[in-house]
């Protein structure tokens, strides 16, 4: 019992820092990759080529004035970021990192909880974020701020539908929900090769469902100034910050786990070939942030309900066509 | 089994003591300079015009109510597609029936112009 709650306690922690720190080092990685694609140099002040930057920002958001204007809805103001947050962290339990290791004659597995639904949390979870915009906004008193969460609400329920279409391919092809047993159905064939059209259908739903930049709608800087947290300051506005690039790790990682193999590779231990797969997925949103141009709201809007729905619904047809032909 | 989901419960905990930790702490550390024109809502620097709360355009709730309906359709098929290697054929046909009736339904809504975002 009391080692069960210590390996427990000790690994929730490992996973919280480790992904703290994921979380404030993306921040950094993206401000310097899209200072190089622009032929600047991003962040050089703080440390080495900038490296204590985030550490920098963290200090000064817990040192910033704290405003709540004057028609905001108290409670709800302040509430809001803390789901955002909560929403995003608890996803870091279902994501499989690795496979089991021993350390000290104890067989310990790199991942909190194998749930049997794991899919099926993310999928909710990663939902319930999106009240942390949509109250955010709502809340703040503020026109630009409630304009973002409805833009907001209407695109994340919009492409939850495509990507729960997409996640079915893979069940179909994996046969369970669990995310260790998906990740154990690749061993010998990624689902990228298998669900291509699925890969492409989770990656731009997750781009969209991530708010980032073809479909940045809710927080688009010419015409909201910045949306749903406007009215935002100090480690309030950080809260939101920090779900948001939380969420883009969480993405990765499902990209990761879902098609491309997992912690399968060769040579190398599996949690070093995890982390290779999702920082590659972390820098291809910031290499796509800074290639596309934003998208209007109502082509948004058509892209996933008259191009992406009917993607999903001929994914889940030619994969069981497919099953049905191939496997007898 | 559900000794499974205890983790959940302590990250949920964990996220939320973050989340209430970073709010109370930031309000007490950070200065306090309050005065009226502060406590307004920001409009790039301008004088507020108009009602915060405008009418929602209906448009919203379409989506919200498409999505209902779709979503429902989205969590039948999860059991399905767990088990689909076992149902074969049996499966394949039943399910194909019912996402052929609900394309009809999409193909009226599109009709319709539900789908239209002008």
């Amino acid at each position: 019992m009391i080692e069960f709650v210590t390996i427990l306690l000790v690994k929730t922690l490992v996973v919280f820092g480790v992904s703290m720190l994921i979380v404030a080092y993306s921040t950094w990685f993206e401000r310097k990759v899209l200072g190089h694609v622009q032929l600047r140099h991003g962040p050089m002040r703080v440390g080495f080529h900038g490296l204590l930057q985030p550490i920098a920002d963290g200090i000064k958001g817990f040192f910033k004035e704290e405003l709540v204007p004057e028609n905001a809805d108290k409670p709800v103001f302040i509430l809001a970021p803390i789901i955002s947050i909560a929403a995003a962290l608890s996803l870091l339990v279902v994501i499989p990192f690795g496979d089991s290791v021993t350390i000290m004659g104890k067989e310990i597995t790199l991942y909190l909880a194998d749930l049997d639904i794991g899919i099926l949390y993310v999928l909710g979870i990663s939902t319930i974020g999106s009240y942390g915009c949509m109250l955010g906004g709502w809340s703040s008193g503020n026109k630009y701020g409630v304009l973002g969460g409805l833009r907001a609400s209407a695109q994340m329920i919009s492409y939850e539908l495509p990507m729960a279409l997409a996640v079915i391919g893979v069940v179909m092809v994996s046969g369970t929900l669990s995310l260790v047993g998906i990740v154990n159905a690749q061993a010998g064939l990624w689902n990228i090769v298998a669900q291509p059209l699925a890969f492409v259908i989770f990656i731009i739903c997750g781009l969209a469902e991530l708010n980032r930049t073809p479909f940045d709608m809710p927080e688009a800087e010419a015409e909201l100034a910045c949306g749903y947290n406007v009215e935002y300051s100090s480690m309030k506005f950080a809260l939101f910050f920090m779900a948001e690039y939380a969420h883009m790790f969480v993405f990765a990682a499902m990209v990761t786990t879902l098609f491309l193999g997992g912690w399968h590779g060769p040579f190398l231990p599996g949690v070093v070939w995890f982390f290779i797969k999702t920082f590659a997925m972390i820098f291809f949103c910031i290499w796509e942030r800074s290639t596309f141009p934003r998208c209007r709201y109502d082509q948004v809007m058509k892209l996933g309900w008259k191009v992406l729905l009917p993607a999903g619904f001929l994914n889940i047809f030619l994969t069981g066509l497919w099953m049905l032909v191939f496997s007898g | 089994m559900l000794t499974n989901y205890i983790p959940v419960l302590v990250m949920i905990l964990v996220g939320v003591a973050f989340g209430v930790f970073s709010v109370v702490v930031s309000s007490n550390l950070g200065p306090l300079r309050r005065f009226k024109v502060k406590k307004e809502p920001y409009e790039c620097g301008m004088k507020t015009q108009g009602a915060t709360y405008v009418q929602t355009p209906i448009k919203y709730y379409v989506v919200a109510l498409l999505f209902l309906v779709f979503d429902l359709e989205c969590v039948f098929m999860y059991p399905w597609a767990v088990h689909y290697k076992k149902l074969g054929l049996f499966g394949f046909v039943e399910m194909m029936v019912f996402i052929a009736i609900l394309f009809v339904c999409y193909l009226y809504v599109w009709k319709k112009g539900a789908l239209e975002w002008e």
